[in-house]
């Protein structure tokens, strides 16, 4: 299958970039990875005139670590994320969501920039850094600023990057010693696609929930902070009882879809499923 | 508007001018002429179009021949060297990793990631780290089978 006939442009720099996006505005279109886009195109779901290929702009990829923050790049990869020592000893929850993404293969192409900035409903980071509270830097041709996540994702595979911005860097707070977190989710069979998936970081001081942040991606047309399931942690210890009425709100708030992978009622079940499994795993950490 | 294309694969210099929506692994089987690289489902998922990029194995219809401007690509013709089979393709010969053949070239490829990352993978990581491969003949048995053993003759070389 072949995309519909482009014209492919590689800037050098974020600025020529900004600029081409400028010139044909909604004809162009940025490509990452192309492990999202790149599919939609061969599909003909995506048509752009112009490809604006990011890949020969200078430092955009990497990861560091900068007040007390992650600081990764957009053109870092999964399996960058994944096998990053960095990552695993600061933000471990975040590997282990990159390294549930699709495939090896997929891993070795797909960004976390692409990855966001297509914001697919089933996608995994979502959950995650929701949950991990990133905030996300955009630059565009007034310069830079930053996105809250829980101002990012708008709607369905819709963002808050405007069409003449560029989504440069992911900042992700390190999380402390006393912060469990996890991401469970429910895989499609072939695809890997998230059908749900649920990330839980939970700080607890003297035995009881002092932070609970909750993100849900998959089951719905974009990925939500479950602040039902965090409310009804929060103040409380982690047992049985309180894990379960908790993961009991998980649906609330999610715009639950029903698709080939099941009804709106499994869903909601699984939601409540993988909300539970992710609290229990949080808690063990 | 054409665009010119020069990539090493196989240690061979190639050079095209082609449509920027030319996919890799097209680029590879009809101007490189190495047709070893198939198409499979060509939506990402069989990886019987896997290849190895700069290092990384890649999936070859999941990528445009522009994105490979200035690569360096192994296929799985470059894996013999001087008439003999590497490591990874005697073991699928011994073991019988294969019935039909389609996805062994893409499932050679994404073995010689493995091996490189993991020397010694257990049966599970191996099965794991094959999510990106499908096999509609073997039930994977004895492919998995094959790793193991490419593992073990390639730890005594």
């Amino acid at each position: 299958m072949y995309p519909a006939q482009f014209d492919y442009h590689t800037p050098g720099t974020v600025k020529e970039a900004l600029d081409l996006l400028g010139k044909y505005k909604d004809d162009a279109k940025l490509l990452a990875g192309g492990h999202s886009l790149l599919p939609a195109m061969k599909f003909r779901l995506a048509r752009p005139a112009h490809l604006v290929d990011l890949r020969k702009v200078p430092g955009l990829a990497g990861i560091k670590e900068e007040g007390g923050s992650l600081v990764i790049g957009a053109m870092t990869t999964h399996w960058a994320v994944e096998s990053s020592p960095l990552v695993k000893a600061k933000c471990p929850v975040l590997a282990q969501t990159a390294a549930q993404i699709g495939d090896p293969m997929v891993r070795n192409m797909g960004t976390i920039g692409g990855s966001l900035s297509h914001a697919d409903p089933a996608a995994d980071y979502p959950a995650t850094i929701i949950a991990l509270n990133a905030e996300m830097v955009v630059e565009g041709p007034k310069g830079k600023r930053t996105i809250k996540v829980d101002d990012f994702f708008k709607s369905l595979m819709t963002t808050a990057v405007g069409p003449d911005e560029i989504l440069t860097e992911v900042r992700v707070p390190v999380c402390g010693a006393n912060v469990g977190c996890a991401y469970m989710k429910f895989p499609h069979p072939a695809s890997r696609f998230a059908v749900v998936g649920v990330a839980a970081a939970l700080t607890v001081e003297g035995g009881k929930v002092s932070k609970a942040s909750i993100g849900i991606t998959g089951a719905g047309t974009k990925a939500v902070r479950a602040k039902g399931v965090e409310a009804a942690l929060l103040g409380k210890a982690l047992d049985a009882a309180t894990i379960q009425a908790a993961a009991e709100k998980a649906p609330d708030g999610v715009d639950v879809q029903a698709d080939l992978q099941g009804s709106v009622e499994y869903k909601t079940h699984l939601l409540k499923v993988f909300a539970k499994r992710a609290i229990e795993a949080a808690a063990k950490k | 508007m054409k665009t010119k294309v020069t990539m090493t694969i196989n240690g061979v210099s190639y050079s095209h001018e082609v449509e920027p929506r030319m996919l890799l692994v097209h680029f590879i089987r009809e101007l490189a002429g190495l047709t070893g690289t198939h198409v499979g489902c060509d939506t990402s998922q069989c990886g019987a179009c896997t290849i190895n990029l700069n290092g990384l194995a890649v999936k070859s219809c999941t990528l445009l021949a522009v994105q490979a401007d200035g690569a360096q690509i192994t296929t799985i013709e470059g894996l013999a060297k001087d008439g003999k089979l590497h490591p990874i393709q005697e073991a699928f010969w011994e073991k019988h990793g294969l019935q039909c053949g389609f996805c062994t070239p893409g499932m050679i490829m994404s073995a010689a990631q493995i091996l490189q990352r993991n020397p010694n993978p257990s049966e599970a990581e191996i099965r794991h780290e094959l999510e990106g491969n499908l096999c509609r003949c073997t039930g994977y048995h004895n492919i998995v089978k094959a790793i193991q053993y490419a593992a073990e003759t390639m730890a005594k070389r």
